[in-house]
């Protein structure tokens, strides 16, 4: 069957779970073929726009549409066609690897052998583990297998690395990649915006239930006119002198931060003079400079005031 | 990129088929399966448990053919050896001679039914507690030894002709129970616990975003079920009969077909109470709460029939009175089918009921 141009739709979404209002008023498109990110910090309503997009979850209210299709009139046509994996799943510890997926296969008319599935996520030595005995690595691979079993055309993919360790989270990256590069559509949500950065083709920031911004990472970056980003720290006590860097050559934008101000500027070889000029001029000292270019981190703070990681 | 909808690309060789795999239902029985027989502890509370507990009740209420009543006699007494002498010819006597401060301890403890005194060779007194029932028995045998010692003529000739009845000891009526409380207990826990489990790891939520029919899911607890239970009463009912010679009656089928009927009608009950609980606790509770008033009056241990008439309908209309009913009817007394309709019937509604209530009720996410 050809896929429709968009994979997936939503629009005007609204939910809410007493008087909190978890989704408010969101819209995404995504298209066939490409991986679709939903950067957010925790609690921003991804979860459960990606659970009510997976059918998992009723909207209060505004459409959904999936491959095309309506949940409340194909849903099983569309359980076919869909991957789901969820954020918290723990599958049965005492059943092993294969077991696990071979169960997961026969829920699905069509799709790839066991085997292939085991292949693909590179867990052939555990095969005949249980799966209480494998790392948080292993077991997420495991999740990412089971939602391979139907050969989805469409693959949701919620924090799917979240609390992994650095290897683990490259082996889980390059699966994703090989999956996009196989022309499945794939939805993801993560707070990483080295992940969403990596992995990609668009990203949805999303805060607070909406969407703030939607569009490819590089674009999302390049919007915020600057080259590089300067952080710099000066003595303590007199850090917080508002306006410190107002009309500093170069300078974009200033941020304070604690003892910490983000700077965004244009060209760091003309800013980064400027800035130490007016640091000694203003006679204080410095403790720290760094540069960086911009991430999607960068536009996230420079759309919502806050970092995509607070406590 | 490749271009979208495109199927095969670089980075995955597969190639999808259809079919080439076993039935969903098949898949989560077997699941099913796994998971219990991989857990040694479900493994001995289903099917080791009621042996022990059967062995310990029939040790306990065995009949005592050679009952041998244990007598003191007073050595203090002046006559103690003449009456010794009487009583240790009788084999259902066992004597000891006791000084005074250990027979009125043994009396007190009842390491001896009874303590007889030897005032002289003439007059003997016998000291005990009428409302034991030991002491009673004990008192005819002992006086009767001591009269017939003494020359004592039986008036009336009589014989005895002992009689030990399969099918009338409390083994035989307490095995049907033991093994339609099993019925019970292993389909609410072992259904309930696995599905608030499988609920509280998200791994409902999991399927249910899959095609599966969720019926299938429901049901292959219920298959599940119904493999162990062959398994379960062939062991139980095995044992009974040879360990302690307990009957078979009634007809094998009509006894297949109540132990079918208990195990669908508890885990249908066990689905029902896991239908809506979050955590194990909320479940727990709730399943002793539908047990426990079941143990005591359904008539697992003793009959039923010691409850109040005002109470006796509602006791008659408990999913597990109706099972122990058929079971024990169909083993002991040889019930036919018409004389089992009413239990049946009442298991059947039970099943219908809670089946559907908890289909319809149930929380999958």
């Amino acid at each position: 069957m050809q896929s429709p141009a968009l994979a997936l739709e939503v629009r005007a979404l609204r939910k809410t779970f007493g008087t909190v209002v978890a989704v408010d008023a969101l819209d995404l498109q995504v298209r066939s073929g490409e991986c679709f990110g939903l950067l957010g910090p925790n609690g921003a309503g991804k979860t459960t726009t990606i659970e009510i997009c997976e059918g998992l979850q009723e909207p209060d209210s505004g459409d959904v549409i999936v491959l095309g299709r309506h949940w409340a009139s194909d849903e099983r046509a569309l359980r076919e066609r869909l991957g789901v994996q969820l954020q918290e799943t723990q599958f049965s510890e005492k059943v092993t690897v294969e077991e696990t997926i071979a169960l997961f296969r026969s829920f699905f008319r069509s799709g790839p052998a066991v085997e292939e599935i085991i292949g693909l996520v590179q867990l052939e030595e555990k095969r005949g583990a249980r799966v209480g005995t494998l790392s948080g690595g292993q077991k997420q691979r495991l999740s990412v297998a089971c939602a391979l079993a139907g050969d989805p055309e469409l693959l949701f993919l919620d924090e799917p690395t979240t609390g992994l360790d650095p290897q683990s989270r490259r082996q889980l990256w390059d699966l994703v990649e090989r999956l996009r590069a196989s022309g499945r559509t794939i939805v993801l949500t993560t707070h990483y915006m080295e992940e969403a950065e990596r992995l990609c083709d668009r990203v949805a920031i999303v805060d607070q239930g909406r969407v703030i911004a939607i569009d490819t990472p590089r674009a999302l970056i390049r919007s915020l006119g600057a080259e590089q980003v300067v952080e710099v720290e000066v003595s303590e006590g007199i850090a917080a002198t508002p306006g410190l860097f107002d009309g500093t050559q170069g300078v974009l934008s200033a941020r304070l931060d604690g003892p910490l101000w983000t700077l965004q500027v244009s060209a760091a070889h003309e800013a980064v003079p400027a800035v130490l000029h007016r640091v000694e001029e203003a006679g204080l000292s410095l403790t720290e400079l760094r540069t960086h270019t911009p991430t999607l981190e960068d536009v996230f703070v420079s759309l919502t005031g806050r970092h995509l990681r607070e406590q | 990129m490749s271009a979208p909808g495109s199927r095969e690309g670089p980075g995955i060789g597969w190639n999808p088929r259809p079919g080439e795999s076993e039935s969903p239902l098949i898949q989560l029985t077997r699941t099913r399966f796994r998971e219990f027989l991989r857990e040694p502890e479900a493994v001995f509370w289903t099917f080791v448990f009621p042996l022990l507990l059967a062995s310990g009740l029939g040790l306990a209420f065995r009949s005592r053919p050679n009952d041998v009543a244990k007598v003191g006699v007073l050595s203090t007494a002046p006559a103690a050896s003449l009456v010794r002498d009487a009583l240790a010819g009788d084999s259902s006597l066992t004597v000891v001679m006791l000084d005074d401060t250990s027979a009125t301890t043994a009396l007190r403890i009842g390491t001896v039914a009874l303590v007889v005194v030897a005032l002289d060779s003439q007059r003997v007194e016998y000291r005990l507690d009428r409302a034991r029932t030991e002491a009673r028995t004990a008192r005819f045998l002992v006086d009767d030894a001591l009269q017939r010692a003494r020359g004592r003529a039986n008036p009336v000739a009589v014989t005895e002709a002992l009689v030990s009845e399969r099918g009338s000891r409390y083994i035989d009526f307490v095995l049907p129970g033991l093994l339609a409380m099993n019925l019970m207990g292993s389909g609410m826990w072992g259904i309930g616990f696995s599905i608030v489990d499988a609920r509280r790891k998200k791994l409902l939520k999991r399927f249910v975003a899959t095609p599966m029919r969720r019926y299938h899911y429901l049901a292959s607890f219920l298959l599940m079920r119904l493999g162990l239970m062959v398994i379960e009463v062939s062991v139980i009912s095995a044992f009974g009969r040879f360990a302690f010679g307990v009957p078979m009656r009634g007809s094998v089928v009509a006894f297949a077909v109540a132990c079918l009927l208990g195990a669908l009608v508890f885990g249908s009950l066990g689905l029902l109470v896991a239908s809506r609980a979050r955590t194990i606790e909320a479940a727990s509770g709730l399943m002793n709460l539908i047990m426990l008033p079941m143990w005591v009056a359904s008539g697992v241990f003793f009959s039923a029939g010691n409850f109040p008439d005002a109470v006796q309908p509602f006791i008659q209309a408990l999913p597990l009175t109706a099972v122990v009913d058929s079971v024990r009817g169909i083993m002991i007394q040889g019930l036919g089918w018409a004389a089992l309709a009413p239990e049946f019937a009442i298991i059947a509604a039970w099943l219908v009921l809670s089946f559907g209530i908890a289909l319809r009720f149930f929380r999958w996410r």
